[in-house]
């Protein structure tokens, strides 16, 4: 019995146990219902699945059984990125205890039910346990928010490195209680429809009601909540970067106001849809959105900086090439940046662009097309902060040497063909004909399931490793058992 | 020598990408022996709409075509309709008369005032038709194919020309499911291969290498076996072939505060969610492309 108890220990009560579990659960999750799309229906793949896992699918409930998907990989993502908060800020232990209790039964109970009932049948108890365990992650969020409260006497920030106010209030950890409390409402922004739609499978998909003229409100209660949820998301994770390499200077002092006011500016503007604001709410949109990303582009330069810095230490005058060796020499650390840069190419730049040449161009194609763009666009974004997860945990489970390289470079390089091959097929009516496209898409749709594929093997090789590691009596759980506090790894 | 093995697959697969595509490379013919110019009651009475399935009454009886508008039958009224001056052909396009729409200066509603529009294009590639300046004539394999290329303008056109109209989408969802149930394909609650026309359902007519999925004859799906490849009957209740798959049909609804046509059925392009029957999809009435087609309606 200690055999079961010490690993259920590591995986249920250590920072990096809680991460390595909701990896796993993404991950089984992913590559099982992600054969029941795309190229897999296309070979016959779903249909044998379907049989074999005797799957109840019935064709006017795709859209509900999508959302409920949808929603439990995002409750593990929320569940890894509040374990990383966690383990990363200081907080009471009651609600260092109580968040991560909350929010590792409740994304449990999101995944098991949600998809029990999405997938096989309608069980109305699933359904119920389903909601309980949104509800649960949702109370995590409300401790998680007063955890950080940053205002206390035993939160300042003594560090003049650091951003803080006169008074030395964090801002830092403003930040992040901007970013938590935000979240938690906008999640409130999206149960309120949810509870609505959620009425039996009365719902809706986004995308495919963009261009009607007149909306209800409750849907574009919906539409915001998508949006903003993974624009926090993406905010967190980009908070979380900066701590765990130790963001601190003026452009740390920049920085942090400027994902304040970012972060606010745009939750009103998201919020403002429902409110007689809707008309210029996307206005508000953009000069909330604007400021978060001139932050997270001063982490990236403080970021590229200290690598180059610390790789050329020593050498009097290092050259070009020498800085750029020192760049990208460990891909664990320059990964995460410049996938936030990458992302402007794949998810911002094409937002952008088809915000300005809507009507000219994206709205003269059909409806499809226009869809085409709008889910791959977030589905990058969604995959973008996926990889960035994957390689701060490469770094935190101590990955080295050549190991560190292959796997910090198979995630870079294999996510951002498949980014860069999906970015090319929104876009390829800009620059093919629908009768002529079948070479292009032939050609980038086996690029994107190549990188994909890949990413996915590795990720593969990574659990298994880990699940073997778990047989052994010394192994590398046991190491990370003691090593709780991610706080004294933060780099440099 | 391992680089140059490893990238030249890489490169081979990055040529195949600008790969040239026969827009005119030979397809099957095939007699499926469903007539296009047949019609089929729908009498007055409720059926379920949507995907939520809302009880939804239409009090009278129209008549809707069995099959889509087919190449022959649009090449013959572009001939005749040119031949009498309903239409004309000004620069690369075939174009006629709209009366216009009521504008209402919603947000990207775009003003469809009284003018000459295009109904299609004479200069596309992918066009299933000829024209040598005086005759237009079917491509040689296509002539029992969905009309594509064709814009909403050209669909109303046709259908307004021979005293008919373009089926609101309430006329076209009620003529697809039938009056009894809730099925979201028109054959009913399944949908294999055999079935119809959609993205990779490895028909006669496609080829992923290049040309990608193409368009069907109308009434291709009937329960015959063409050449070995056997179809499985997937008539509507109402007896009305490709309503789902083979090419997006255009409505004739026109909404306030919008300038967007809507489409219906889903098409060779289409996985198969969207051949749903409640399935929506729109576009600028000036659209055309070669997975669009329409089919009319009429009174009795």
């Amino acid at each position: 019995m200690p055999f079961f108890k010490q690993r259920l220990n590591f995986l249920f009560r250590s920072t990096r146990g809680l991460i390595l579990v909701a990896i796993a659960m993404i991950a089984m999750e992913t590559a099982i219902f992600g054969l029941l799309s795309g190229p897999m229906a296309e070979f016959g793949v779903r249909d044998v699945v379907v049989r074999l896992l005797r799957m109840d699918l019935v064709q006017a409930e795709r859209e509900g059984r999508i959302i409920i998907l949808y929603h439990s990989i995002a409750m593990a993502v929320v569940a890894i990125e509040t374990y990383m908060v966690t383990g990363l800020l200081r907080m009471k232990e009651f609600y260092r205890r109580s968040v991560r209790l909350l929010v590792t039964i409740g994304y449990w109970m999101a995944m098991i039910f949600g998809m029990g009932f999405a997938y096989w049948g309608h069980n109305w108890a699933l359904h119920g346990l389903y909601i309980a365990g949104l509800t649960l992650v949702f109370f995590a969020g409300v401790l998680l928010t007063i955890g950080l409260w940053p205002w206390g006497k035993d939160y300042r920030q003594p560090d003049p490195a650091y951003a803080h106010t006169k008074n030395g209030v964090d801002m830092e950890r403003v930040a992040f209680f901007a970013t938590a409390l935000t979240t938690v409402i906008s999640a409130l922004f999206g149960a309120v429809p949810g509870s609505y739609f959620g009425n039996g499978f009365e719902t809706f998909l986004a995308e495919n009601i963009i261009r009607y003229p007149e909306k209800t409100t409750l849907e574009y209660s919906v539409i915001g909540h998508l949006h903003i949820m993974l624009a926090l998301i993406a905010i967190m994770i980009t908070l979380i970067v900066g701590r765990w390499l130790n963001f601190k200077g003026l452009l740390h002092k920049i920085a942090m106001p400027l994902i304040i006011l970012g972060t606010i500016v745009l939750n009103l503007g998201v919020w403002g849809v429902v409110t007689p604001l809707e008309p210029v709410a996307h206005m508000i949109i953009y000069v909330g959105a604007t400021p978060a990303m001139l932050g997270a582009l001063m982490l990236v330069i403080f970021g590229w900086d200290k690598l180059i810095r610390e790789g050329v230490a020593g050498i009097d005058r290092p050259t070009v090439l020498q800085k750029l060796g020192a760049l990208v020499r460990d891909p664990l650390r320059f990964g995460p940046l410049w996938q936030m840069v990458f992302m402007n190419f794949t998810v911002s730049g094409v937002g952008i662009f088809m915000a300005v040449r809507l009507d000219e161009i994206f709205r003269m194609w059909p409806a499809r097309e226009e869809r085409i763009e709008l889910t791959g666009h977030w589905h990058v974004l969604s995959a973008i902060i996926a990889t960035i997860i994957l390689l701060y945990y490469g770094d935190m489970i101590g990955l080295k040497g050549r190991v560190r390289r292959l796997y910090g470079w198979a995630i870079i390089l294999f996510s951002d063909l498949a980014f860069a091959s999906i970015t090319v097929f929104e876009m390829k009516r800009l620059f093919v004909s629908e009768a002529a496209q079948q070479p292009l898409v032939n050609t980038v749709m086996l690029l994107t399931d190549l990188g994909l594929a890949m990413l996915l093997v590795v990720l593969a090789m990574v659990m298994f490793w880990r699940l073997a590691d778990l047989f052994r009596r010394k192994g590398r759980w046991a190491e990370e058992l003691g090593q709780d506090d991610l706080a004294l790894e933060m780099k440099g | 020598m391992k680089r140059p093995r490893l990238s030249l697959p890489a490169i081979a697969l990055l040529l195949s990408a600008c790969g040239a595509v026969d827009l005119n490379a030979p397809i099957p013919s095939f007699d499926t022996g469903v007539d296009p110019d047949a019609w089929a009651l729908v009498p007055a009475g409720e059926f379920l709409s949507g995907q939520h399935n809302e009880p939804v009454v239409i009090d009278y009886d129209y008549e809707i075509m069995a099959t889509d508008v087919t190449v022959t039958q649009y090449t013959a009224f572009l001939g005749q309709a040119l031949a009498d001056g309903a239409l004309h052909v000004d620069g690369g396009q075939v174009v006629g008369f709209y009366p216009g729409d009521e504008f209402h200066g919603a947000r990207h509603e775009i003003e469809i005032t009284a003018a000459e529009y295009i109904f299609v294009p004479l200069d596309d590639p992918a066009a299933r038709f000829t024209f040598d300046g005086t005759t237009f004539a079917a491509r040689p394999g296509y002539e029992n194919h969905p009309m594509t290329d064709v814009s909403w303008f050209g669909a109303w056109g046709y259908c307004r020309y021979f005293g008919g109209r373009l089926p609101t989408e309430l006329e076209w969802e009620k003529a697809a499911r039938g009056p009894e149930d809730d099925r979201p394909f028109p054959w009913g609650y399944e949908i294999a291969r055999h079935n119809a026309n959609f993205y990779s359902s490895r028909d006669p007519f496609e080829d992923m290498g290049s040309a990608g999925s193409r368009s069907s004859p109308v009434g291709f799906y009937n329960g015959r076996t063409y050449d070995g490849y056997a179809t499985l009957n997937s008539a509507s209740p109402y007896g009305l072939y490709d309503m789902a798959g083979n090419v997006w049909q255009w409505t004739g609804d026109v909404y306030e505060g919008q300038h967007y046509r809507y489409l219906r059925g889903g098409s060779k392009d289409s996985y198969e969610m969207d051949l749903r029957i409640w399935v929506r999809n729109n576009a600028t009435p000036t659209y055309f492309s070669p997975g669009v087609g329409f089919r009319c309606a009429r009174d009795p």
